[in-house]
């Protein structure tokens, strides 16, 4: 904008563009707020159902709990009758156990694949990329027939090794990315002070933490997720995932609308604190390897 | 290469082989003498099989299409909206929509069944008086529904990084020049986001052959009323261990498998090929 010359705008020139500024904005809010309420009214009114009496559920479900219709016999039912301290620790061992190995491994993969020239490096990266587009799923079939053999039929290391099969696909595409940015002048001075090889990768790997990080966000979802492989792979009492554990759990209740609820409440919350309180990184994470 | 091992072995172990040893398995009887295309044969030849067959593929593509005309736009039309500028609140707009996507398909399904079911009366009270999960006509368009709703965050946080990369100064370069927001969208918004809207679709897909987690937990193995709401996922399965009354073949199950893996070939060489090849990526 130059000062001195010109002349100031006509006021009716600038206000009808602010009065639409004003309005965009509102209208910005109006659409994502509408939006939230649906995200939220779903579990929202689960949670608040979970906290009242049976006649209160049905009379109006739509009203919050009062002193007169508080009740917490559902949570009484489900605490007294399940497992779910089990199916929560084996839950957070295969997720915790296939990201590590999908997150170091994909590293050790894609710092040789960006690092060396040798022959067969593009086919090999290649047929490693080809597993994004095919669904594991796909040879579960020889996947059971294959545990069953290895005698890992309801054992976690079976979901952990499908799930970081099933992880090393795009974590390998997506390390590369990052991988290829670190300076090549870095790693090349580390070798001149006669870093092996080892020693160059340790020193790489802090470099491309957000790769780490994103590609952790990117295995973590499905694998907590999953029904089908704890379904078919360890549906043993003992080796039940939260997720498997609470399709089976839930299906007993059916009739008990208040153990229902409080079983719906105790599955979700956990998730949504953890999810509310590492949102940004999560959120940054997925952000990151989206457009890489 | 001791770097490459461990990627390279897990992944060729557990999920090259599984996939290229259900192809071979297509071929065999499940005694495991070769059976030629017998079992193709059956599959498309016997009614018990093609009937379903057909009608999981059929249910199958309206679940796609569903996903492709609400779950994407909505995606993007949020992403947009989450990345206007000088709003206020933008994170918390966008933590909140995304935290279905966070959720099980166990929870959501049972948070729907609930909700949805006539029992409780939540929907008479929205004025819904037809049981949505328990009517053959729209047991699978309501399922369509709940599945977008739990998944839109996907496409949202992908436009969203897609978005945000854009520099400003491309945008505010064209509004000096005289544009309008829905010029900025559609001449230089629009063709960088194209080739985001390719892998996308691309992924939802591929994703549908993956959506049997919902179905089997809001109507069962046998995705009622009268298969209305079965889809490849559910009829694999059912293919392979057998349900309420029929048994399963472990051969039959890996040519059901089969048949999806083309499917999905031809679904990935027409993006490739039909697609990805005529869209331009810009370099930013």
């Amino acid at each position: 904008m130059n000062t001195a010359t010109s002349a100031p705008a006509p006021p009716n020139r600038i206000s009808p563009t602010k009065r639409r500024i004003h309005f965009g904005r509102w209208g910005v809010h109006a659409v994502l707020l509408s939006y939230s309420m649906l995200a939220l009214g779903p579990t929202l009114l689960i949670i608040m159902n979970s906290l009242k009496s049976r006649r209160a559920i049905f009379d109006d479900a739509f009203s919050l709990p009062t002193a007169d219709t508080f009740d917490l016999v559902g949570y009484d039912t489900v605490l007294n009758g399940s497992s779910f301290d089990v199916y929560f620790r084996n839950s957070f061992i295969v997720t915790v156990a296939s990201v590590l190995l999908v997150v170091f491994f994909s590293a050790m993969a894609a710092f040789a694949l960006a690092e060396y020239d040798f022959k067969g490096n593009t086919l090999l990266a290649l047929y490693l990329a080809i597993g994004i587009m095919i669904p594991i799923r796909l040879g579960t079939v020889s996947i059971l027939k294959l545990m069953v053999s290895l005698s890992l039929i309801n054992t976690l290391w079976a979901l952990i090794l499908v799930y970081t099969a099933m992880g090393l696909p795009l974590g390998v595409f997506l390390m590369t990315q990052f991988m290829r940015q670190v300076p090549r002048e870095l790693k090349s001075a580390a070798r001149v002070d006669g870093a092996n090889e080892y020693r160059v990768f340790g020193l790489v790997l802090p470099l491309v933490r957000p790769g780490m990080a994103a590609v952790a966000v990117f295995t973590m979802l499905p694998v907590w997720n999953d029904l089908w492989f704890p379904l078919i792979l360890a549906p043993a009492e003992n080796t039940r995932t939260v997720t498997l554990g609470a399709s089976a759990f839930l299906g007993q209740f059916e009739r008990n609308w208040n153990a229902l609820l409080a079983a719906l409440t105790l599955a979700m919350v956990p998730i949504i604190l953890l999810y509310v309180i590492f949102s940004r990184q999560f959120l940054r994470g997925l952000t990151e390897g989206a457009i890489k | 290469m001791v770097f490459l091992a461990p990627a390279t072995v897990i992944y060729s172990v557990f999920m090259v082989y599984p996939l290229l040893d259900s192809l071979r398995r297509s071929f065999f009887d499940d005694d495991g003498n070769f059976a030629g295309l017998d079992n193709y044969n059956t599959l498309f030849g016997n009614p018990t099989f093609a009937d379903r067959f057909w009608d999981a593929l059929g249910h199958n593509f309206q679940f796609f299409a569903f996903h492709m005309v609400l779950q994407n736009p909505i995606g993007l039309l949020l992403a947009v909206l989450l990345t206007v500028q000088s709003v206020r609140g933008l994170n918390i707009y966008r933590t909140i929509v995304f935290l279905p996507t966070t959720l099980s398909v166990v929870i959501v399904g049972f948070v729907w069944r609930l909700i949805l079911s006539p029992i409780w009366g939540v929907t008479e009270t929205l004025g819904i008086d037809t049981p949505l999960l328990g009517e053959s006509r729209t047991v699978l368009p309501t399922l369509s529904l709940i599945s977008v709703w739990q998944w839109v965050g996907i496409p949202m946080i992908f436009f969203y990084a897609v978005l945000i990369a854009i520099p400003k100064d491309l945008i505010e370069a064209s509004r000096v020049d005289g544009a309008g927001s829905w010029q900025v969208f559609r001449d230089i918004t629009f063709p960088l986001i194209l080739p985001m809207l390719g892998i996308i679709s691309i992924l939802t897909y591929i994703g549908n052959f993956n959506a049997f987690d919902l179905i089997y937990q809001v109507k069962g193995v046998v995705a009622g009323p009268d298969f209305a709401s079965d889809i490849m996922g559910t009829f694999f399965y059912r293919t392979f261990f057998g349900a309420s009354g029929t048994t399963g073949s472990p051969a039959m199950g890996a040519t059901v498998a089969s048949v999806m893996f083309l499917i999905i070939l031809v679904g990935v060489l027409i993006y490739m090929f039909g697609w990805q090849r005529r869209v331009t990526t810009y370099e930013l």
